[in-house]
């Protein structure tokens, strides 16, 4: 059990780079939770409390990408499309925060590291995929699917990148940035094929059982019949601003109420 | 929270409790991505622990809570490497849960949600 370790470890980001980055994630979480309580109601708070149980279980396994290597999700993609942007941004570094201070996982000097790349730069990086590809894609079973995929893939690998930036600011070890910045994408390459494999299972098993608690599904795409229905309903929540034009059906009334 | 959302909520904190309590033990032993660039430049021993060359994880440092009962994803205490890997990823599952859940709970937006603003008599309610 020596070898547990996935976060970035204390030392190896010199220390006011680290404390800057620590003033950044803070900084980036206060948003998240002002922006993320538009969105947090007596659905989404239990659900978000879910997303981050099951990215911390599925963070555990350590799957095989190359020999001597493995990786494991990050989680940010699956958030966003699950619990939206902000909230998700704020499940993954629930997650990063329990495993570093309980599980001795991630310095606790680097939290402010890890926090910025895997939970802002992969989330972020996750939804503004995800928006723009659900827009483009035919509004199909497979879209949502697909773009779980190509997003987790690119988030990963836009993650992994985060850290060479931090460590191109303040490594603590005379290297060539252009061989870490190609060892860290290609290795990430390959785990954002396996995040990918890994969200996409999640959010198309969660949109086949439960629709109506799928974020990217609510804001993004309502699906053609709420959106007819949704046209002859009164719009349930007006106060959020119409992220796109065809939101209003966000609610779906009947799911919550049929139970 | 409906009764329809408890039953979810309940049945993915099932899954999640047995991929952190069971099927984590048949997780990948390798350092991840990160972790394998870190030692890129290093020789390693049978047990991964640095032993010449230049890399980053020279530099690294022991973690402020290396001592806490759950470090590196085990229980102190538990010899059966199985059950401690298991236990102490079912309890993280539980407490990741318990302090997500409870923090979202607390700030969440108040008063006239989307759940209850939906009742069943809501115009264009067709069951799904």
């Amino acid at each position: 059990m020596d070898a547990v370790a996935m976060h970035i470890a204390n030392g190896i980001v010199n220390g006011p780079v680290s404390a800057a980055f620590a003033a950044l994630a803070a900084a980036a979480l206060t948003v998240c939770v002002a922006r993320g309580r538009a969105d947090l109601d007596d659905r989404l708070a239990p659900m978000a409390g879910l997303v981050a149980a099951f990215i911390f279980a599925v963070q555990m396994l350590n799957f095989q990408v190359l020999p001597g290597v493995s990786g494991h999700l990050l989680g940010g993609t699956l958030a966003a499309i699950l619990v939206g942007p902000w909230v998700g941004a704020l499940c993954v570094s629930t997650v990063l925060i329990i495993q570093c201070l309980l599980f001795a996982d991630g310095g606790l000097t680097a939290l402010g590291l890890n926090i910025t790349n895997m939970a802002v730069v992969g989330t972020a990086a996750g939804y503004l995929l995800v928006a723009a590809l659900l827009r483009l894609l035919p509004r199909k079973r497979y879209a949502l699917t697909l773009t779980a995929f190509v997003a987790s893939v690119v988030s990963v690998v836009v993650a992994s990148q985060g850290f060479v930036f931090e460590y191109w600011l303040g490594g603590t070890t005379e290297l060539s940035l252009s061989t870490i910045a190609g060892s860290m994408a290609g290795a990430h390459v390959l785990i954002g094929v396996g995040e990918g494999l890994i969200t996409a299972t999640t959010v198309a098993t969660v949109a086949a059982v439960r629709p109506d608690l799928v974020y990217a599904l609510r804001r993004l795409r309502a699906p053609a019949r709420t959106a007819a229905a949704a046209a002859s309903a009164q719009p349930a929540t007006s106060e959020l601003p119409a992220a796109t034009s065809a939101t209003a059906g966000a609610p779906e009334p009947t799911v919550d109420g049929a139970a | 929270m409906t009764r329809r959302l408890a039953w979810f909520i309940a049945g993915g904190l099932l899954v999640a409790l047995l991929l952190a309590g069971v099927v984590s033990n048949f997780a990948s032993s390798s350092p991840d991505g990160l972790d394998a660039t870190a030692r890129k430049g290093c020789t390693t021993d049978a047990d991964g622990t640095i032993t010449g060359g230049t890399c980053m994880a020279r530099q690294e440092k022991d973690h402020q809570m290396k001592d806490s009962p759950l470090a590196d994803y085990g229980i102190k205490g538990i010899d059966n490497p199985y059950l401690s890997t298991g236990l102490s990823g079912a309890l993280g599952v539980v407490l990741t849960f318990g302090v997500g859940a409870g923090a979202f709970w607390l700030v969440r937006r108040r008063g006239r949600t989307a759940s209850a603003s939906a009742s069943p008599t809501a115009p264009g309610s067709g069951e799904n």
